[in-house]
């Protein structure tokens, strides 16, 4: 069973808990946007070629197809 | 029967000093100590210098959250949409509901896809897990949980199994068998005990690990063979209610989501929480990551959808619109990121444009609250669950006569 239930704990544990995450987060290696979005930009656009959701799926090929019945040529 | 408590004066081993004295019952966090008086009178007085504490802890609280801003800020060059100026729009976008499957009695809660890409495990309010073959519409197998408010349910990576939870503060474990003989309740096991419902969980990369969220505030990893509970993860200031494993290249990290607003990232080997965003303004219903891992979508009750950059860490991206006004229950992104998929609280799906940030389609057909959606695992279709007791799964329509878009 986990250790804690949150609204156990006192309001000065709580807020120790926060301060020292806090602490612990504005000390984080950041990256510019600008460069971030680039990334997730390429990213994107190596994929989405590929992505059958954007560029659809021939019907044949589409695994959901409207099922048929079978026809004996 | 007597309700009256009387002071009785007992002799001997003070709890804090440990001095044979006159004892007195002192409580601290519904504990009853025994303090000798001096040590009775220090905690009174520790009591003020208590919310002196308080406030400092309070406004270094407040002076970090604006250094974190400040931090976050610096590094704000640009909005994505403006990087992604320049790539071309989507078009017109139809996607045609292939299947609806019916079954079960009252609201479908959670869905999920089994790695074979057909199969589909979902639950509902009437206590209901169905597993079905979303090809055919068959129901291939179907358990009665000993509760109402199947709120999660996951597929095991396997394929073999299932997970599934709610009002029972648990998450157990069923085995799949296509014995027609045997019960599918007799073979289950609990692995997860919380202290309030059970609101998501997810199998690890294998079938031997279930991460949990919970209405207690925290989320929990636990071996599924021994019930064992391997980390726990506190830090959600109110019930969590969503969370999302990182693709398995990124490394050992999840995200969840909660009623307190914020969106919390896992270390879940060491159990610290790595980064924390708090931009929304409302419960953070679904969090999902994006296919690199190096984002996550969120959707919450306030009617939007975020984007959060993890190496920019920060908000990179809103998605809403002022005709929105319903809360987002569950997002999920395409194969390649490009389209996010969020189902909202007044029937409708609206599929966004994640580079853009604009809406390219809105989709109708429930009649009720879409309380659930997961793109398939090889991206051609997506399925979606609704308080109307139904499953829809989609795909494209496809026209063939030159680009279907234009």
């Amino acid at each position: 069973m986990p250790a804690l239930h949150i609204e156990d704990l006192p309001e000065k544990e709580k807020l120790k808990m926060e301060v020292e995450q806090l602490r612990k987060e504005v000390k984080l290696q950041r990256q510019q946007v600008s460069k971030c979005s680039e990334e997730i930009k390429n990213y994107i656009e190596e994929r989405s070629g590929e992505d059958p959701l954007v560029k659809g799926i021939p019907e044949d090929k589409n695994p959901f197809k409207e099922k048929s019945s079978c026809i004996i040529s | 029967m007597c309700d009256q408590t009387f002071l009785v004066n007992v002799f001997g081993s003070c709890d804090k000093c440990f001095k044979q004295r006159p004892l007195r019952p002192v409580f601290k966090k519904s504990q009853q100590l025994n303090y000798c008086s001096q040590c009775a009178e220090i905690m009174a007085s520790d009591g003020l210098h208590e919310s002196e504490t308080l406030a400092a802890l309070r406004s270094e609280a407040e002076s970090l959250k604006g250094k974190l801003e400040e931090e976050r800020a610096k590094l704000h060059d640009v909005e994505l949409r403006q990087v992604a100026e320049r790539v071309e729009a989507l078009g017109q976008f139809v996607m045609k509901t292939r299947r609806t499957l019916k079954g079960h009695g009252n609201k479908v809660l959670c869905m999920d896809w089994c790695r074979d890409k057909r199969r589909i495990v979902s639950s509902s309010q009437d206590g209901k897990v169905i597993v079905w073959d979303s090809f055919t519409t068959n129901k291939e197998h179907a358990v009665t949980m000993p509760c109402t408010w199947v709120m999660a349910c996951a597929y095991a990576p396997s394929g073999c199994a299932i997970a599934c939870g709610g009002l029972d503060n648990k998450c157990s474990v069923y085995p799949l068998t296509f014995d027609k003989n045997e019960n599918m309740a007799a073979k289950k096991k609990s692995v997860a005990m919380h202290t309030n419902y059970l609101s998501a969980c997810s199998f690890t990369n294998s079938d031997m690990q279930i991460l949990t969220a919970s209405g207690d505030g925290t989320c929990a990893l636990w071996d599924v063979e021994s019930g064992q509970l391997l980390q726990s993860f506190h830090g959600h200031g109110a019930d969590v209610l969503c969370l999302d494993l990182a693709p398995s290249e990124t490394g050992n990290t999840f995200v969840s989501g909660g009623c307190d607003k914020k969106a919390m990232v896992w270390d879940m080997r060491s159990g610290q929480c790595v980064q924390a965003f708090e931009t929304h303004e409302s419960d953070i219903n679904s969090v999902r990551y994006y296919p690199s891992g190096d984002a996550f979508a969120s959707g919450s009750d306030d009617a939007t959808c975020r984007l959060y950059d993890l190496r920019a860490d920060r908000e990179v991206a809103i998605y809403s619109k002022e005709s929105i006004i319903f809360g987002a229950s569950s997002v999920d992104f395409s194969l390649s990121g490009r389209l996010l998929f969020a189902g909202y609280n007044d029937y409708t799906i609206n599929v966004w444009d994640v580079l853009k940030g604009v809406r390219v389609s809105i989709l109708f057909g429930h009649e009720n609250r879409v309380s659930t959606l997961r793109v398939s695992p090889d991206g051609t279709a997506f399925c979606s669950g609704s308080w109307d007791h139904t499953l829809r799964v989609r795909s494209p329509a496809y026209f063939p006569a030159g680009d279907r878009r234009r």
